[in-house]
């Protein structure tokens, strides 16, 4: 069998015969696992950069033709693994759009606050991992504490530590365990006293200073021109966020901040990370203060399993399950687009449906995707070992960008 | 506001638009394409191209739909595009001139579907790898089909 390149990059011809080719990644300890990055190097400086990704491409898209409805919950889950609940809620979202339903008010406030929780654990993955790329070992152990304190609430609540597969649409799979709010209010303690020993090793810490300040910067004008959303953009010091924009589930009703940078450097957007954590701090408490009583779930025939009880009962009940599980939901025909803020950007799902139990096509804007596509820009020109710091704060996440 | 403003401003260069859960949609000729994108990022304050992707009805003619979200961060509205091709041409002018993000998002939608951008001159794979053959989110495309770069080995 004759080799083929798996990617060939235009640089191979074009490179200056005094630049040096260096190939960093796929396996690379801080590609995050699956992007190349292929760059072109004069000295220690980046010319030119090729960014490669795919490496994790598993066909969501085609295989979320060929299942119902429910079946594609698992898979949202493993586009951003590090806040699987976002996925789900958006992904939910999209599809309840297009059967007009609208949610209980306690789902409504669960999903704001599940989706702050999980932001939260998804900001304090990313600071963990770019500070432990720059060194910051001591730094990186307190954050992945916070992590993990977090990922065994959420596993109590929903029996996994990352793929939660939590929603349903319509609601969620079931109600809060007893004594889960109690433990919530610990951690969150827990990490205000643990984030301001972050606060206090980085904020003014010369080496990470050093690595992080005027590297990688940019201006809104730029950072919109190339697709970025999210904290990336609000980095660059653009207000930009969906919360508060279009603001969707319990948003409106919630007071919170837009914390945004200065320059749109690595030090803004560890910065902005780090405010927005606070806000939803706040935000998940305000959600615990207002959290109404009554079902999670929509009582709407067809969308909702009946109870199991039932089922074991009534034909009704069993002929209603049968149809559920094995045609799906039947949306109705028609087309939308619904768009969250998901803690890397704008996280958006085009459902074009024929009215069938199957999506006729699923579409996911995924944010670090189009933050992939505009990363060389902050690549080129700075030195090699600033990818490290640069490519770290774009938090790029493989099973999103990759699909 | 700005909605009412697209509808009088550019009606000469659409065909067709409809609401869609409050996002306005515009469908139009492709030839049209490029100066109503023009349009919308000088003029109308679109200035954040978020996605293209195509919708492929086999049996249909013109078989493909070529889709564009758009989003203005300055009024804060939506916009979709909606062009048809033929599966003989499925050639769309490339926004790469226009939007730098339209580069990896063309790149995608040319792999998958085989939509033909043309101005764009980077349509190397990027989800998929060099060699692979056939446009895997057709729906001629089995689920099922395998190609693997590195053969399989006997399982033993």
């Amino acid at each position: 069998m004759e080799y083929i390149s798996p990617v060939r990059s235009p640089l191979e011809e074009s490179a200056s015969p005094d630049h040096v080719l260096v190939n960093l990644g796929p396996s690379h300890p801080a590609t995050h696992g699956t992007i190349q990055i292929i760059a072109e190097l004069d000295g220690e400086t980046v010319v030119k950069a090729d960014v490669h990704c795919g490496y994790l491409h598993r066909g969501f898209e085609k295989e979320a033709e060929h299942h119902t409805y429910h079946k594609i919950i698992p898979y949202t889950d493993r586009l951003n693994y590090c806040s699987a609940l976002n996925n789900n809620f958006a992904y939910a979202a999209a599809v309840e759009k297009l059967l007009g339903i609208e949610i209980t008010p306690r789902c409504k406030w669960l999903r704001t606050l599940l989706a702050e929780y999980n932001r939260l654990a998804d900001h304090v993955t990313c600071i963990a991992a770019t500070v432990m790329e720059l060194g910051a070992m001591t730094a990186f152990l307190y954050l992945m504490t916070i992590r993990d304190y977090i990922f065994e609430h959420l596993n109590h609540l929903t029996g996994a530590r990352l793929t939660y597969s939590f929603v349903r649409i319509g609601g969620l799979a079931r109600d809060l365990p007893e004594g889960w709010l109690e433990r919530l209010e610990e951690i969150l303690q827990f990490y205000e006293r643990y984030i301001g020993r972050i606060h206090g090793l980085l904020d003014r810490n010369r080496i990470f200073i050093d690595r992080t300040r005027n590297v990688g910067c940019m201006t809104p004008e730029h950072a919109l021109n190339w697709g970025y959303t999210g904290p990336i953009l609000r980095s660059t010091g653009l207000p930009l966020d969906l919360r508060k924009d279009s603001p969707y589930l319990a948003y409106p009703e919630l007071a919170f901040e837009v914390p945004v940078g200065i320059k749109g450097d690595n030090y803004d957007r560890y910065y902005v990370r780090m405010r927005e954590m606070d806000e939803s701090v706040s935000m998940i408490r305000q959600c615990v203060k207002h959290l109404p009583g009554g079902p999670v779930s929509v009582a709407d025939p067809r969308v909702t399993l009946p109870e199991k009880g039932r089922v074991y009962t009534q034909t009704e009940a069993v002929i209603r399950h049968f149809k559920l599980i094995m045609d799906g939901i039947g949306v109705p025909a028609g087309e939308v687009y619904s768009a969250h803020e998901a803690p890397n950007g704008e996280l958006g799902f085009y459902l074009v449906s024929d009215g069938s139990g199957r999506p006729y096509k699923l579409h996911v804007r995924s944010p670090s995707f189009a933050h992939m596509g505009g990363m060389h820009t902050l690549l080129e020109g700075y030195q090699v070992a600033d990818i490290i710091a640069t490519f770290g704060s774009m938090n790029m996440i493989g099973g999103e960008c990759d699909r | 506001m700005i909605y009412a403003t697209i509808l009088s401003n550019l009606k000469d260069l659409y065909e067709r638009s409809w609401d869609s859960f409050g996002t306005l949609v515009l469908e139009l000729p492709v030839e049209n394409l490029y100066p109503l994108v023009e349009r919308l990022s000088e003029e109308l304050g679109f200035d954040l191209f978020l996605d293209v992707t195509a919708v492929d009805y086999p049996g249909r003619e013109p078989r493909f739909d070529v889709v564009y979200h758009f989003y203005g961060s300055g009024h804060n509205r939506r916009l979709r595009l909606k062009v048809q091709v033929p599966e003989a041409d499925p050639s769309v002018p490339s926004l790469t001139g226009l939007y730098g993000s339209a580069r990896y998002m063309e790149r995608e939608a040319h792999e998958m579907y085989g939509i033909r951008f043309t101005g764009n001159d980077d349509l190397r794979p990027i989800l998929l790898y060099e060699g692979f053959e056939g446009h895997p989110l057709r729906k001629d495309y089995p689920i099922d089909m395998e190609q693997p770069i590195v053969e399989y080995r006997e399982a033993r």
